[in-house]
């Protein structure tokens, strides 16, 4: 089928088959490997990117439900060159080491404190009317769908604090 | 370079560049996603999507196979099974051959490929295959088949129970005794990359673009799998997406993608479905094992015997979790010994600190009821125990050995003193609080590892060898070793790894990768020291190389003014004379754990951990701290929730997803400490450092489940420490 994606401000049109999903589309279609597969169930978040500026399991999703979508991935945060802060902050704490998780991590990142920054309730709140705030147990019940099975997530936590902080 | 005598001081000790906290130079390319993982190659052109059908049953054989409506699906282009695959060999290091059919040997063996154009497409024809199967009975029952199983060695051969003194009548006339039983489950190394290759041939040479530890291994048993020569064959793994030993071997991603392209006439690319995973790959086994202790009263260990039984596919190898024992700790009399029974479950074998993990899970346990039988600090029973020496070789020290200074000084630095030794005595709010200790314990193992160092006009130094990096840092401490010994800047040394086509490294595995493959690097480094001050005519054994200049005497020249006329290299290989047998080579640490169980649901929260490592030179502290890490948190989820269930009436692991198969996640681990003791150890390797990210996971579960006890006054044995094996037992609310 053909359609249209705006990937990294980019407009990319495809003819895909109603099976691929939108991270196989990413992957495989557009040559964007920045986003993992690690599961392909929506169990592991390796595949996490951003879709009109809400994040997603992509492989949860097929990529015809994206006709016309904004999709943000690890590539249009930042570049080796021109690092985006949530990645240079990852590598000032080594937050990853195989980095394959790392992707998904850091579009998760990003994604959780605008979601604290939105006043997006999570389970651990206690007072689920009170603003959220970034603090260390409330990004880490928010990046709880992000399996880092190098076990960084003491060092992501501390790159996000730090970026966290940084935005006042 | 041969290291038979202990290092001296060397180029390594100025510890301008190692030794320092260098941001991993792969950095910028894993946050960036630009590192290029297995699937992800461009270079073979126009690649076809390969599909793996695997076996649903676990015994047994294939009564017939039908494919025609797999061939006729749309977009396939080939279907490969055993039937056409031509002979196929088999590889010692694989217990299970890759490819069954028509004999099953485990629940989800492949049993063939199918190559289409998409990877819709391949998925969809897979699914089209009728295959009927005469199921064979297996025996999938560890206990049961332990009854039966003889005692064998570290290898799986016939052997003998390994005795020092005498064993029984010790342990019989032993004023204080603990005698228990613990069980660890079959563990999955659940490493976030899927097993994935690209295979393309061109005539009769094979190139493969895969994930995997051990690039030499790898790419020698491919060639003796597909029957062809190794020379042939371009083995690849740049960048390889975790692996905790699961990734040690030539796996069937590789060989279908291999005789797929074949039969396809083109590239292929093959990756598992994570579901698919647990099954046809292999895990730690399971174990039951039998701890013993006796000690006089003054804490004396006067007995210590620890006995393993686990199974494996007919051909493997046995779970050596009692080899620590035999190290760890003082006593007169001891007893090790391993069973291993035959179980027709997927292959078992090495994941992340094979033996010592599940190992030390026991005994520490039990070293934390005997303390307690005792009426004696858990902390000040292992100390009054600690050996300096092998306890059955009392002539072989420990080349280094630290274990009392991690336990006191971890003591110190974790608050243990405000531990209240009676359990279920400590609350907050509604939750009960404990702590609990742990030694850490794991040998430090050399290999031969070899290596290839350029160094061009412009200064730069390019490192070459066939040396993996699983997120352990291995490019950019063997950066920070060129960097160091050439005398430049971390930025003017490129590192290339992971290929066939560089020299033969020791890889990456238990913990022996980074100390013997930067020794290897080293070594090559000195040979490129000694062609640039021949080609400079310095005096090679006088000659400083630092800052980017090489000086003798008042002499001195730009680095890359040696290669003005043409790139000079350097290579070389570490290789290891008898020291490791001399002395006995291991590594040490304590972990600290606080946990909160809450007194209502009975779910535990790991509030504080600390680990204190003595390793050897610590290379990067920032790389080392986060394999450290890593396997604490490895270690949380072997105590708390890592568990394969068997299907004992089918013969499978039934929760072989990563959505059944839990690991630690974000909410589930809070900040850790990590401290490394200064050490250089002079008989290891000319680095003087030793390996560290075993040693992170040994003794962690340990530590989780005493804390538990002096949480909860509730003594498990029974790994995971999962609420439903203790909540009737937590202390009344009322």
């Amino acid at each position: 089928m053909p359609m249209m994606l705006k990937v990294n401000g980019q407009k990319r049109s495809l003819s895909l088959d109603t099976r691929t999903t939108l991270l196989d589309a990413l992957r495989e279609h557009l040559h964007l490997t920045g986003t993992k597969k690690g599961c392909d169930h929506g169990q592991c978040g390796a595949c996490t990117v951003l879709v009109n500026g809400k994040r997603i399991n992509s492989c949860l999703s097929l990529a015809i439900m994206h006709d016309g979508d904004e999709i943000t991935t690890i590539e249009g945060l930042g570049t080796p060159d021109k690092l985006h802060p949530m990645q240079a902050a990852f590598v000032k704490h080594d937050g990853y080491q195989c980095g394959y998780c790392t992707p998904g991590q850091i579009c998760s990142a990003v994604a959780v404190l605008e979601e604290i920054a939105r006043g997006v309730p999570s389970h651990v709140q206690d007072d689920l009317t009170a603003a959220p705030r970034a603090t260390n147990m409330e990004m880490r019940e928010r990046m709880s769908g992000n399996i880092c099975r190098c076990g960084a997530y003491s060092n992501i936590a501390d790159a996000m604090a730090e970026v966290a902080g940084g935005m006042g | 370079m041969k290291f038979d005598t202990p290092a001296q001081t060397n180029p390594i000790d100025k510890m301008a560049v190692v030794g320092r906290p260098v941001d991993r130079i792969d950095g910028p390319l894993k946050t960036t996603g630009t590192a290029t993982y297995a699937y992800e190659h461009r270079e073979a052109i126009n690649p076809a999507y390969g599909w793996v059908i695997g076996s649903a049953i676990a015994k047994g054989t294939l009564r017939w196979l039908n494919l025609n409506e797999v061939k006729a699906a749309p977009g396939v282009i080939a279907v490969v099974t055993a039937q056409d695959a031509g002979p196929l060999g088999k590889a010692g290091r694989n217990t299970a051959k890759l490819l069954g059919g028509p004999e099953v040997d485990h629940y989800h063996q492949a049993i063939g490929v199918v190559v289409a154009e998409t990877l819709e497409q391949a998925r969809a024809a897979a699914a089209l295959a009728r295959v009927e199967y005469v199921r064979a009975g297996g025996q999938f029952d560890l206990v049961q088949a332990l009854a039966t199983a003889s005692v064998v060695d570290d290898s799986g051969k016939p052997s003998a129970p390994e005795i020092v003194g005498t064993f029984d009548t010790a342990f019989a006339a032993a004023p204080v005794k603990l005698d228990a039983e613990y069980t660890t489950p079959d563990h999955s190394h659940a490493m976030m990359e899927p097993f994935a290759s690209i295979a393309v041939w061109n005539n009769d040479e094979l190139t493969v673009w895969t994930s995997n530890q051990m690039i030499d291994w790898g790419r020698g048993d491919l060639a003796k799998t597909l029957n062809m020569p190794k020379e042939k064959i371009r083995f690849l793994s740049p960048y390889i997406g975790g692996g905790f030993g699961g990734k040690l071997w030539l796996r069937v991603d590789a060989v279908l993608a291999a005789l797929g392209a074949k039969a396809a006439g083109r590239a292929v690319k093959v990756t598992l479905p994570r579901p698919f995973m647990t099954n046809n790959s292999t895990h730690r086994p399971a174990t039951r094992q039998r701890i013993r202790i006796g000690a006089s009263l003054d804490g004396t260990i006067t007995a210590i015997g620890h006995e393993s039984g686990s199974g494996d596919l007919p051909g493997g190898g046995p779970e050596t979790a009692t080899a620590q024992t035999r190290l760890l700790y003082a006593g007169a009399n001891r007893l090790t010994a391993l069973r291993l029974a035959v179980l027709d479950l997927p292959e078992g074998n090495a994941m992340r600190a094979p033996g010592e993990a599940p190992g030390m899970m026991a005994l520490e346990i039990a070293m934390d009821e005997m303390a307690e039988k005792l009426g004696m600090d858990p902390v000040a029973f292992r100390i009054k125990n600690d050996t300096q020496v092998d306890p059955a070789k009392p002539e072989r020290r420990f080349s280094q050995r630290q274990l009392v200074r991690c336990l006191t000084e971890g003591a110190e630095r974790f608050g243990w003193s405000r531990r209240n030794p009676k359990p279920g005595q400590a609350r907050d709010g509604r939750w009960l609080t404990g702590m609990g200790v742990a030694a850490a314990f794991r040998n430090h193992l050399n290999g031969t590892s070899a290596a290839r160092v350029h160094l061009d006009a412009s200064g730069m130094v390019t490192v070459e060898t066939d040396m993996t990096d699983i997120g352990t840092g291995s490019y950019t401490i063997i950066a920070q070793t060129a960097a160091e010994t050439m005398g430049v800047p971390v930025e003017a040394v490129s590192v290339k790894l992971g290929s066939s086509d560089f020299p033969v490294s020791v890889g990456s595995g238990g913990q022996w990768g980074a100390a013997s493959s930067t020794a290897g690097v080293y070594a090559a480094c000195v040979k490129l020291r000694e062609a640039i001050a021949q080609k400079l005519g310095f005096d090679p054994a006088s000659a400083l190389f630092e800052g980017g200049f090489v000086r003798s005497g008042n002499r001195s020249a730009r680095l890359g003014e040696a290669a003005a006329q043409g790139r000079l290299t350097g290579e070389d290989k570490i290789e290891y004379g008898e020291l490791g047998k001399t002395w006995q080579l291991s590594t040490f640490g304590a972990h600290f754990v606080e946990v909160g169980v809450d007194a209502y649901t009975g779910v535990t929260r790991i509030r504080r951990m600390l680990a204190v490592c003595a390793a050897g030179r610590i290379i990067n502290p920032k790389s080392a701290r986060s394999q450290v890490i890593g396997a604490m948190t490895m270690g949380v989820g072997s105590a708390l929730m890592e568990e394969l269930v068997v299907d004992k009436r089918f013969g499978f692991f039934v929760n072989h997803d990563l959505a059944s198969y839990e690991v630690p996640v974000h909410a589930d681990i809070p900040h850790q400490e990590v401290i490394f003791l200064d050490e250089a150890d002079d008989k290891a390797n000319p680095m003087k450092a030793k390996g560290v990210g075993e040693l992170g996971l040994c003794g962690v579960g340990a530590a989780v489940a005493n804390a538990i006890y002096n949480a909860t006054g509730v003594r498990i044995r029974d790994y995971p420490l999962t609420p439903d094996k203790y909540l009737d037992k937590l202390p009344p609310l009322v």
